[in-house]
């Protein structure tokens, strides 16, 4: 076990499976950065420093600094999969979708289906995502719901350092293309990340506290919000299980549903606004599936439907919140 | 292989372009460089000050600074006609919203999030727009403005108002994909579009020849038929000749034009950009040899305004911002109920 940074988490994560496995090649913007001299003041390594080193290590020709061209980062990164290496291509933030979501949605979500089982795609995109930096509308959104509402892709949030180098690990080696979703409030996180080759299975929820009270769903920034605001609670001796769903899809009912049957109370935290969100998604499921168990209604704790504003103050009314994840629980319990 | 001559700056400017957009250095009067002066150093003023209160915590989120690019704005806005073009950006837009004569204060107050700010706070340093200026954003979304230029410029040409769009954008942006398919609508429909490509030479921390295969950008519309013209924008008599010329053109209903100006920014690409990929050599250079400020200033004192003149603006310009800037970190924070308000005309 080593203490490590998330982001460092996923450098490393990185460069093990390049060095493991040669298909595997990394682009984006800004990964190198300045006239390309290798490990020199002049390398970036990624806004996020998810790359720095890679290039010195690599070479030019499995670290690709890209233009600012989103629509060819991901269609490029189609094409290299179709064509049997495992891309690794860099979104600077999760907003920047828009502009290649055709070749998401319509192209390598649906090349295995739409040619009859002839491919696989074995491609990961990594983004920066979510609120919290005054970033403003268009490079603050959380936007996978957007994703997990996408046929054919996979969607992976992972809240730890160990948990970004364990599913970092089955994305670029899954044959599927994932969607790698990094909260930029975590870069920064430290944690014990496991030495060695360490994989964590897509679809295996993890419970990070455990209560009979209330079912907690949460991932992302919202996990520390979850976990929180149940600490907060078991104060008082109200217990919460808080789910990490780890991935969005595919999704782990299993754990949500057991739970739910044990506790009968749902709160979900998602940073999406609420129409057609996780939070909705999941609530719904919970309808369907754990109905007779339910002893409250679900609640959601959403951003509003609204875009993310500028203004700090506003910002934070936006998000949600340990307290507002507190209220919700409070209001289950306290249904009648 | 582009034809080059070297300017003054000693950039190398292309030669080998449109015969119809040959231009020359504009002949300023005293009063006419006077006032380019007096624009470039507000924004230069405005941003150094726009900067300060980002590094005390009172602007958030990303904020980027048009220092070093000042001459583009100004050479070519001077030969627009207000109230009746429109102007549209990206995110780097504070220096040309100002020329379109809007009001430092609301400005700065939308930098800094309060309700004053020209958004209402909701926007931010990447996020501002006013019709009533012709500034039509303001976008934070690299290249997405462009398209949008376009549209102004079919907007135009339908009225028959006579106006013209200026769509501006980096060589950074020039490598998206929709790019392309405006330059060549707007070739195609006769739209009157300036696509102004403000070359500062870095695609955000990427240098221009590891990003784009044509490093020559007033040649990217070459196969869509839209003739380029390159210009040292860092001499503000340089992009108004150009302006002027390429102006004529677009407006007589001749079709778009791109001018792609060869500027720099001494600045990070924002502010929580350290700009370790290049060398302060570089930045240092360029300051010292090529400053569109400076350079406006000796041919100032060659026309015999002295150094009392110079100093006198420059001390009315330091204090227009510090009441803008006064006023943005005075105003109050937007009503919490904003976060509601304007995400449709109607309500849900």
């Amino acid at each position: 076990m080593a203490e490590m940074m998330m982001r460092d988490a996923i450098l490393t994560t990185i460069r093990d499976e390049m060095r493991r496995d040669p298909n595997v090649v990394v682009l984006g913007e800004d990964l190198v950065g300045g006239m390309g001299t290798a490990g020199g003041p002049e390398a970036i390594g990624g806004i996020w420093s998810t790359s720095t080193g890679l290039f010195g290590e690599f070479g030019a020709d499995r670290v690709i600094d890209t233009p600012i061209s989103e629509s060819a980062i991901v269609g490029a990164a189609g094409g290299l999969a179709l064509a049997g290496k495992r891309p690794v291509a860099e979104l600077m933030f999760a907003d920047f979708v828009g502009v290649c979501l055709d070749q998401l949605w319509n192209q390598m979500a649906k090349f295995r289906y739409m040619f009859g089982g002839k491919t696989t795609c074995p491609a990961v995109i990594r983004m920066a995502y979510g609120a919290g930096y005054n970033a403003a509308a268009q490079h603050s959104q959380a936007v996978y719901a957007l994703m997990t509402a996408l046929p054919g892709l996979k969607v992976v949030l992972p809240s730890t350092p160990a948990d970004a180098k364990g599913l970092l690990t089955q994305a670029i080696r899954d044959d599927d293309p994932v969607i790698f979703m990094e909260h930029k409030a975590l870069y920064g996180i430290t944690g014990e990340v496991p030495d060695g080759d360490y994989i964590i299975p897509f679809a295996h929820a993890r419970l990070t506290r455990a209560g009979e009270d209330v079912t907690i769903v949460a991932s992302g920034m919202m996990l520390g919000f979850a976990e929180a605001a149940a600490d907060k609670l078991a104060a008082e001796g109200i217990g919460c299980d808080v789910i990490d769903l780890r991935t969005t899809s595919p999704l782990d009912e299993e754990a949500i549903i057991d739970s739910v049957e044990v506790t009968g109370r749902l709160v979900v935290v998602d940073e999406n606004p609420p129409r057609c969100s996780i939070a909705a998604d999941i609530t719904a499921l919970v309808a369907r599936r754990a109905y007779a168990s339910l002893k409250a209604p679900p609640e959601m704790v959403t951003p509003p439907h609204t875009p993310i504003p500028f203004a700090r103050e506003l910002e934070s009314a936006y998000l949600p919140s340990p307290d507002k994840v507190e209220a919700a629980v409070r209001k289950t319990l306290a249904w009648k | 292989m582009a034809r080059t001559k070297t300017a003054k700056s000693g950039a190398e400017i292309a030669t080998d372009m449109h015969p119809d957009l040959a231009f020359q250095t504009f002949t300023a009067s005293k009063d006419q460089l006077l006032e380019f002066y007096k624009q470039m150093l507000l924004i230069r003023r405005f941003e150094e000050r726009a900067g300060q209160l980002y590094g005390l915590g009172l602007i958030g989120g990303f904020c980027h600074l048009y220092i070093g690019q000042e001459a583009v704005a100004v050479g070519l806005q001077s030969a627009i006609t207000p109230g009746k073009d429109s102007v549209v950006t990206g995110y780097r837009d504070h220096g040309h919203m100002l020329l379109c004569g809007i009001d430092p204060k609301v400005v700065m107050a939308e930098l800094t999030g309060r309700a004053a700010g020209i958004s209402q706070g909701k926007g931010g340093s990447m996020h501002m727009f006013s019709v009533e200026h012709g500034f039509f954003g303001g976008h934070g979304i690299v290249g997405a403005q462009v398209s949008l230029g376009a549209g102004l410029g079919f907007a135009h040409k339908y009225k028959g108002d006579g106006g013209i769009a200026i769509a501006y954008f980096g060589d950074g942006a020039a490598n998206q994909g929709q790019v392309y398919e405006s330059l060549n609508m707007a070739e195609l429909w006769k739209l009157p579009v300036i696509f102004v490509i403000e070359n500062n030479q870095y695609a955000m921390g990427t240098a221009i020849a590891r990003a784009s295969s044509e490093v020559h950008l007033y040649r990217r519309g070459e196969s869509f038929r839209v003739p380029g013209i390159q210009v040292d924008g860092m001499d503000v008599l340089a992009v108004r000749g150009a302006s002027e010329v390429a102006i004529d053109y677009v407006r007589s209903g001749k079709g778009p034009v791109i001018m792609e100006m060869m500027t720099y920014r001494y600045r990070g690409h924002s502010m929580s950009d350290p700009a370790k990929y290049r060398s302060k050599e570089e930045v240092q250079d360029m300051r010292e040899h090529n400053d569109p400020i400076e350079r406006a200033k000796k041919a100032l004192e060659a026309m015999g305004v002295g150094e009392d003149v110079l100093k006198t603006i420059d001390k009315d310009i330091r204090t227009r911002v510090s009441e803008a800037a006064d006023f943005a970190e005075q105003s109050p924070e937007p009503d919490p109920n904003e976060l509601y308000t304007d995400v449709l005309v109607g309500s849900y």
